[in-house]
């Protein structure tokens, strides 16, 4: 499978449509929310309405009054979570998971207080309404930059130093310079939705949206304390997440108690406004870089401090640092990552957790270094090119960003730059461009594939895996009608369901290379499997249907594990991106236009032409809104989110998005996997805000280090 | 004027005890039950019965026509046309992204105007026809939109594909998609998170240059 190939720029129609795309196109495809189990009923969240402290009185009189209400539930009668209690004997550990209903704490705005069911939606929403909860309030801290003072360390984590410590200070050419990253809301178009059923008192099914059935599984049986095997999970389409479903959330497990209660099926979809504060979000973060460099552009120290916000009772660390000690080639780079607890809901990974915000930093940072040098910001991240890995001394698996710059480049029309700021203006708009580059590790972990070959021919393969929107089971088709030699008309992928094959959850841009294998290898033990039929001397890709029926077999089988990463110990491993942006700036109005957009991945050989662009192309407008529009805002009074809905929170729409090209290396990782394949969700995205902000700048002198790039802050 | 009580939002202002229709209709169904026999009347009461009397006399009949097939309902005049759609006909095509008329995922076709579901109680359209993602193909020839939307990957997760779909085919009814640039001004109340978006402007742009009937 690893051919070298030359670089490709698919467009939207060149390659093979997804598998799945006649159920979605039709609304066959079924999401969490759609399924009908007889007797289903209906729950509805109540939130806290403070922001810190405890609940003193909760009345659930009227709302237990009101019509088709079946049952309120609060923490006052709530049947106790087994998982959640504390083990026989040992300490409550002082910080973890929230606890839903579990006693009268506030921690944050929003928090659930009680769950309402009710025989049909509308009536469970009215009877929400109806709950009214007194409470003691205490003062609440919500405002990162306020509380930067009370950050911590993570635990295990947090420094890293190589070299001498802030040796930017000594270079003749530096910049020093802070940055925001606001809490930015993953809201997938699908609301998190669950439906809980207990099938018996110890057996549970849940149609939930999760990035992996199989970790939502291992979840719900701890928590219930159930065999695992007594959970099934089903998550067959998932309507986007972007990290929002990566682990189990409190709406989860209430609709799960409700389902006890009532002693029916539970369905429960989160509203527009609670996905601000139930399913996670990207962590307000303040950086401060700093960056030496000497006359000629080499880097001589790197300085990145972060501090990310997180919640009272849990601590959530990513990597914003991470991108500082690996990006470039430099001698002395010290970092140090700070949390800062606030009365706010946990954060989570969103697409490029850590690297998306230190990206921005940094990368905004050497585009500033870039000018004080009088320096192509391209000519810049080539003098310091890391030809092997800056943190470890290990050779890459492969590393083709050098030409990643010059097809982006080329393809943006970088010549037309100019290097001057606010320098061009074409029909009243000023005009500039940016570019910015993104990494992200390269992971690959054990995934299993059951592999059935029928008598039609047909090849059918199996894997719990999710899709939450890339085109898992259109690549896993391609591998297999390449490897098996049969079209992918005849191959059929079963996911989503936790009573198949055991597959990593859907995340950290590791699931072509994780299953792909499996699926990789599964075709190879089958073709095995036929030759032991065959003999001797047979072909590799027989007519498979007919040595089926000459032995006289209904089918053939294979079950296949592969294991994790390969190599991981002798080499580094890394996808990489760069993006290029063309902007215009109105010099009147501030407002800024996304001209045109090239991205570049080097994420090893394409599998799917077609999804593979589509990925990249999601990634950037998801940069974009990154860029110019996306912040959830907290009204620090009283600790509660004002633009919690699509109105208010701004997120790109069709008229704000222009062509976008998006170009592939398309060399093989000859380490990574079989397939030579490297991963791509998150490095589509990551390095785009600080491609925009920089272009922002080339364009119109102004340089935004808060995030979005919002008129005002242009024109400021 | 001072007796009128008027209703301010969901959780302030209506006391379903004293002045709701509900319990009007309850009490007079419950008066007529005991001028009959009280005590049938009593454990009407205890059983919910009174309850059951109740929500027959609020609810509100609706005809349409959906997909070309005639539906006959009773429905609360609360109930969304979409939530009527997803809950009660199981027409789950039609998605809900935020019930508030802001991403249009749940975009449906009545009488061959896009609309938002959401934002359209079921009883205004009693009388007219809806189309959803449902009744968009002629049995198995899929739409010539769902077709260009297959071919240049309008989507990925594909959870606003119905409502961009059911929008993409009025925008071109509408003679609003003569440009890219009107393309996507009139296809802008229709998020997608995924980031599709030129995918889904290349899809119309096939069917529209393609002079294909929508």
């Amino acid at each position: 499978m690893k051919k070298a190939i030359d670089s490709i720029m698919p467009s939207s129609s060149a390659g093979m449509s997804r598998i799945d795309g006649r159920l979605k196109v039709t609304g066959a495809a079924k999401y969490s929310a759609e399924y009908t189990p007889a007797g289903l009923t209906y729950g509805v969240l109540v939130g806290s309405t403070i922001t810190k402290g405890s609940i003193t009185s909760i009345d659930t009189k009227a709302a237990g009054q009101a019509p088709g209400v079946l049952a309120v539930i609060t923490h006052l009668n709530a049947p106790k979570v087994p998982g959640d209690q504390p083990e026989g004997g040992k300490p409550v550990p002082p910080k973890g998971a929230f606890k839903v209903f579990y006693d009268d704490k506030i921690y944050y705005n929003g928090q659930p207080i009680a769950l309402v069911i009710a025989d049909t939606f509308e009536r469970a929403l009215f009877g929400a309404s109806l709950v009214k909860a007194q409470y003691h309030t205490d003062k609440h801290i919500t405002n990162l930059p306020d509380n930067r003072s009370n950050g911590f360390p993570p635990r295990g984590e947090g420094t890293y130093k190589r070299g001498t410590e802030d040796a930017w200070k000594a270079a003749p050419f530096k910049v020093e310079q802070e940055y925001i990253v606001p809490t930015v809301t993953h809201n997938p178009m699908e609301l998190h939705a669950i439906i809980a059923n207990w099938d018996a008192d110890n057996k549970l099914s849940v149609w939930d949206k999760t990035q992996g059935v199989k970790g939502t599984q291992e979840d719900l049986a701890h928590l219930f304390k159930l065999p695992v095997e007594n959970v099934q999970v089903h998550s067959q389409f998932v309507g986007g997440a972007f990290g929002s479903a990566l682990r189990t959330w409190p709406h989860e497990v209430a609709a799960i108690i409700g389902a006890k209660v009532v002693k029916k099926p539970v369905k429960l979809v989160l509203s527009r406004a609670d996905m601000f504060t139930s399913v996670g979000y990207r962590p307000f973060t303040w950086q401060k870089i700093a960056i030496g460099a000497t006359a000629d552009g080499k880097l001589t120290g790197i300085t990145h401090e972060a501090a990310g916000q997180t919640s009272s009772y849990e601590n959530f660390t990513e990597g914003p640092t991470g991108v500082s000690q690996n990006l470039y080639a430099c001698p002395n780079v010290n970092t140090k990552y700070h949390l800062v607890a606030l009365d706010i809901a946990t954060p989570t990974w969103m697409r490029g957790p850590g690297e998306a915000t230190g990206s921005f930093a940094l990368e905004s940072a050497l585009d500033e270094l870039s000018y004080s040098l009088k320096l192509d910001p391209v000519e810049l991240r080539l003098r310091n090119y890391a030809e092997k890995d800056p943190e470890s001394g290990k050779p890459f698996s492969s590393k083709f960003l050098n030409e990643a710059y010059q097809l982006g480049a080329d393809h943006i029309g970088w010549s037309e730059r100019k290097q001057e700021p606010a320098s061009v203006k074409k029909d009243g708009w000023l005009v500039g461009y940016g570019m910015a580059g993104g990494m992200f590790g390269a992971y690959r972990s054990g995934a299993t594939i059951r592999a059935k070959m029928n008598t039609d021919g047909s090849l059918l393969l199996q894997s719990a895996v999710s899709d939450i929107g890339p085109g898992t089971g259109t690549a896993m088709v391609l591998i297999a009608s390449e490897q098996m030699g049969i079209p992918a008309e005849k191959i059929r992928f079963e996911m989503g369901d936790s009573s198949l094959p055991n597959a990593p959850t859907q995340g950290g841009s590791a699931t072509t290379a994780s299953v792909g294998s499996a699926v990789y290898q599964a075709c190879a033990d089958l073709k095995e499997k036929f030759q032991k039929l065959i003999g001797n001397g047979g072909t590799d890709k027989p007519d498979y249907a007919k040595v089926l029926k000459e032995h006289n077999l209904p089918s053939l089988e294979v079950v296949t594990e592969t294991g994790g990463g390969n190599g991981m110990e002798k080499y580094a491993m890394n996808s990489w991106s760069v993006h290029f942006v063309k902007v215009l700036v109105n010099p009147a109005t501030g407002v800024v236009k996304i001209d045109k957009v090239a991205c570049v991945a080097d994420s090893g050989h394409i599998i799917s032409p077609k999804t593979a662009r589509s990925q990249v192309v999601g990634g950037a407008i998801g940069g974009i809104g990154m860029a110019l529009m996306e912040e959830s805002i907290i009204d620090h009074r009283y600790g509660r989110y004002i633009n919690n809905n699509f109105a208010d929170y701004h997120v790109p729409v069709n008229a704000d998005i222009p062509q976008i090209d998006a170009l592939f290396v398309n060399k093989p990782d000859p380490i990574i996997n079989p397939m030579g394949a490297k991963g791509m969700a998150e490095i589509a995205l990551i390095g785009m805000a600080a491609a925009v902000a920089n272009a922002v700048y080339n364009a119109s002198g102004k340089r935004v280090r808060d995030l979005p790039i919002t008129p005002d802050k242009v024109m400021a | 004027m001072e007796s009128k009580k008027t209703c301010t939002g969901p959780d302030e202002g209506l006391d379903i005890k004293d002045s709701s229709r509900r319990n009007f209709l309850k009490q007079s169904t419950l008066l007529t039950a005991i001028a009959l026999t009280p005590g049938t009347a009593i454990k009407a009461a205890a059983d919910h019965v009174d309850e059951q009397f109740a929500a027959v006399f609020e609810k509100m009949p609706l005809k349409m026509e959906v997909n070309g097939k005639q539906q006959s309902l009773s429905v609360e005049p609360r109930s969304t046309l979409l939530d009527i759609l997803r809950e009660q006909l199981d027409l789950t095509g039609t998605k809900k992204g935020c019930d508030h008329g802001q991403c249009g995922a749940c975009t449906v076709h009545v009488d061959g105007h896009r609309v938002n579901s959401c934002l359209t109680l079921g009883i205004m359209v009693n009388g007219k026809k809806i189309t959803t993602i449902e009744g968009l193909a002629k049995g198995d020839q899929l739409h010539p939109m769902q077709e260009a939307f297959i071919k240049h990957d309008g989507f990925q997760c594909g959870y606003c594909t119905p409502g961009q779909i059911m929008s993409a085919v009025a925008c071109i009814r509408e003679g609003h998609a003569n440009s890219e640039h009107e393309i996507r001004e009139y296809m802008s109340g229709n998020i997608c998170r995924c980031g599709a978006y030129p995918n889904i402007v290349n899809a119309i742009q096939e069917v529209k240059d393609g002079g294909m009937k929508v």
